[in-house]
């Protein structure tokens, strides 16, 4: 058809004869190729919809689409309730709906995972970019794109078949309980409150027990595998400093361990905070490793080997059992879900902002 | 080179003879150490991992005697010494299927729109802004979305099709995002050129702009699939769990290879860990499998892009 007339036409400045229809095509493929691109701003829609209306729910006893059409409504949980109360446990006899419990399970397990991602990632980070030579990046960075791959459920299998039953547990019987066997002698013979005080912390560290789930052993497989996250992007942010800075450094007589901590970890710093920001809020929204990690026992506590419960572990409980619709503990999984959900989405904001910045500075 | 190198630091040295640079030096030395180290913790974590399911998978296979044809020809089972991955297998195959099929054409089409169409205005902005933000949802959520809206929501019950939905959206800013810079990866000389011969914005993205960037797009739809095929939350969510039977179709309810793990897993039997290793095994195999092939596509026809 079109092609008769090739040269000349353009088919976009004129309009008539085959090229007409050859446009009619190309408006008709703009409008279906947007209505796919507005399906992913309609997916955003959805979830906020779907989360709000369904814990809307839980805590009036109604949808808001019920609501519209005239359904009663009451509030049976206070939101004063589910934001300061202590106890979480929406499907007891006696029910209590403070979610404080299972926050505070997600935020120790997700601060607990920065400590070990970020120092490493970090580190990890600056070798790649600075130090190491082509033929080690060739194999280490591979390596990190196969521990970023494995999927969470075989992160939490490894936590339940490795972690805590034999390096916790075995860190627990062979070094912090003679340790603490240790300490007491020692506590026992120091007089005054010195000795006071050795004696009960040793006497904490020969009562550790690891059991089948831990929150130690939550942070250390959360910890593991966000470290990718941080190396990989926060290894982008520094490669893409520019290298005459490095190089005007050298001159001045500067190490590598100068430039790198003073030269590109500074210059590079939105975009390494970037990745921070994106590491924390994957440890937020992580499931299945948690689940298996940390356990089911929603309480608030410092002691590591403490079994815990994060959000995401309650809302894969909850389905578990056979709770149906209308039940509290299926509205509560959208009570929880829009918690989460908005804890990430504030993540992704800030992510979004600090990427912006880095790349008004470099590109 | 060492030669000059050293000759410099004797220079150094006679000029600023009372400036001691040694601490600068093994500040730098530790500093490497340091960073060798760190980089070494994320290395052995994953020998660990692969060493601890590798053994536990061959104890499987000898000490609690979990035969490999029976594995893959059996169902799953409350019963530790019946329980197979047959189901499993199947229900997650027809799974990555369906999700392909509903994630590949809208995500390859959002993606030619941003890339080829999309005018730069305050909407598009926010499609982009969305997208990066889709990227973060956690999987769960696109678990209750699926839930909510359609095993309840259109009320289909936890089938296949449902969980299919839940990994579609969930992969769907993965197959955008690769779409978008295999598109970019195409020249645009390659456009002017066909431009130049007459044809149409979409007569050029389909004769011209698509083939070069078919294979850019089939690596990163594999890898999304590779991403697809280990998630487990959403299919928990949507009602993947305490189901031993094969899938018969689309509309049957399932277990996929995920969640059956992580049923064995959180079994406190030794028996069942150990099938959960053998499990992980075939998983991993999967993604093994799945990884090679984008990464043969990608070396294949990188040249010709």
């Amino acid at each position: 058809m079109g092609t008769e007339t090739p040269t000349q036409t353009g088919a976009e400045i004129t309009g008539g004869g085959a090229a007409a229809g050859d446009n009619a095509a190309n408006r008709r493929a703009r409008r279906i190729l947007f209505g796919c691109a507005a399906i992913t701003v309609l997916t955003t829609l959805a979830i906020f919809f779907v989360l709000l209306d369904n814990a809307a729910s839980y805590f009036f006893g109604a949808k808001f689409t019920e609501m519209t059409r005239g359904a009663s409504f009451e509030q049976t949980v206070t939101f004063t309730e589910f934001f300061t109360g202590q106890r979480w446990a929406p499907d007891h006899a006696r029910p209590a709906h403070g979610i404080l419990p299972i926050v505070f399970g997600t935020l120790a397990i997700t601060v607990g995972a920065a400590f070990v991602a970020i120092p490493i990632g970090t580190a990890t980070a600056i070798y790649l970019s600075e130090y190491a030579s082509p033929g080690i990046r060739s194999k280490l960075k591979p390596m990190l794109e196969i521990l970023a791959g494995i999927p969470t459920i075989v992160y939490g299998y490894f936590a339940i078949a490795f972690i805590n039953p034999v390096l916790l547990s075995g860190l627990a019987a062979y070094v912090l309980n003679p340790l603490g066997n240790g300490l007491l002698q020692v506590g026992s013979a120091l007089p005054g409150t010195m000795g006071d005080s050795l004696t009960s912390i040793a006497t904490s560290m020969i009562g550790i027990n690891v059991g089948r789930y831990s929150l130690l052993s939550g942070i250390l497989v959360v910890g593991i595998m966000t470290i990718p996250m941080v190396s990989s992007i926060s290894e982008d942010a520094m490669s893409a400093v520019p290298d005459d800075l490095r190089n005007g450094a050298y001159a001045l007589g500067a190490t590598k361990f100068n430039v790198s901590t003073r030269i590109v970890l500074p210059a590079s710093i939105s975009g390494v905070f970037a990745s921070y920001i994106l590491a924390v809020s994957r440890a937020i929204g992580e499931t299945m490793a948690v689940t298996l990690a940390a356990g089911f026992n929603a309480n608030i506590t410092t002691n590591p080997f403490d079994e815990i419960m994060t959000m995401t572990a309650y809302m894969v409980s909850m389905a578990r059992g056979t709770s149906a619709v209308g039940t509290v503990e299926y509205q509560s999984l959208f009570a929880v879900g829009l918690v989460l959900f908005v804890m990430t989405l504030v993540m992704n904001l800030l992510n979004d902002a600090f990427k912006r910045r880095f790349q008004e500075e470099y590109q | 080179m060492s030669t000059e190198t050293e000759t410099g630091v004797e220079d150094g040295n006679t000029l600023f003879s009372d400036i001691d640079l040694s601490w600068e030096h093994r500040k730098n030395e530790l500093f490497r150490w340091l960073l060798i180290a760190a980089s070494l913790f994320g290395v052995v974590m994953l020998a660990l991992l692969l060493f601890d399911v590798v053994t536990d998978f061959y104890t499987g296979l000898t000490e609690f005697n979990i035969s490999l044809y029976e594995f893959f020809t059996q169902d799953g089972s409350q019963e530790e010494t019946r329980a197979g991955f047959k189901g499993a297998v199947i229900a997650s195959i027809m799974l990555m299927i369906m999700t392909a099929v509903l994630a590949f054409f809208v995500g390859v089409g959002s993606a030619i729109y941003l890339e080829e169409y999309a005018p730069d205005s305050r909407i598009t902005r926010l499609i982009e802004a969305n997208l990066a933000n889709l990227a973060g949802v956690p999987s769960i959520v696109y678990g209750l979305l699926a839930l909510a809206a359609v095993v309840n929501g259109i009320g289909i019950g936890p089938i296949l099709i449902a969980g299919a939905v839940a990994l579609g959206l969930l992969v769907m800013p993965i197959i955008i995002v690769s779409t978008q810079e295999a598109l970019r990866a195409v020249p645009d000389s390659v456009r002017n050129g066909s431009y130049a011969t007459g044809a149409t914005k979409w007569q050029t993205i389909r004769r011209v702009v698509l083939p070069a960037a078919i294979p850019g797009i089939m690596t990163g739809t594999i890898l999304a699939l590779a991403r697809a095929i280990g998630e487990t939350a959403p299919l928990i969510m949507v009602g993947a769990l305490f189901v031993n039977r094969t899938p018969s179709g689309p509309t049957d309810r399932f277990s996929a290879m995920p969640t059956q793990i992580y049923n064995w897993a959180a079994q406190p039997s030794e028996h069942f860990i150990h099938l959960a290793a053998v499990g992980i095994v075939v998983l991993l195999s999967f993604l093994f499998v799945m990884n090679g092939v984008a990464i043969y596509i990608r070396h294949r026809y990188e040249t010709e892009v």
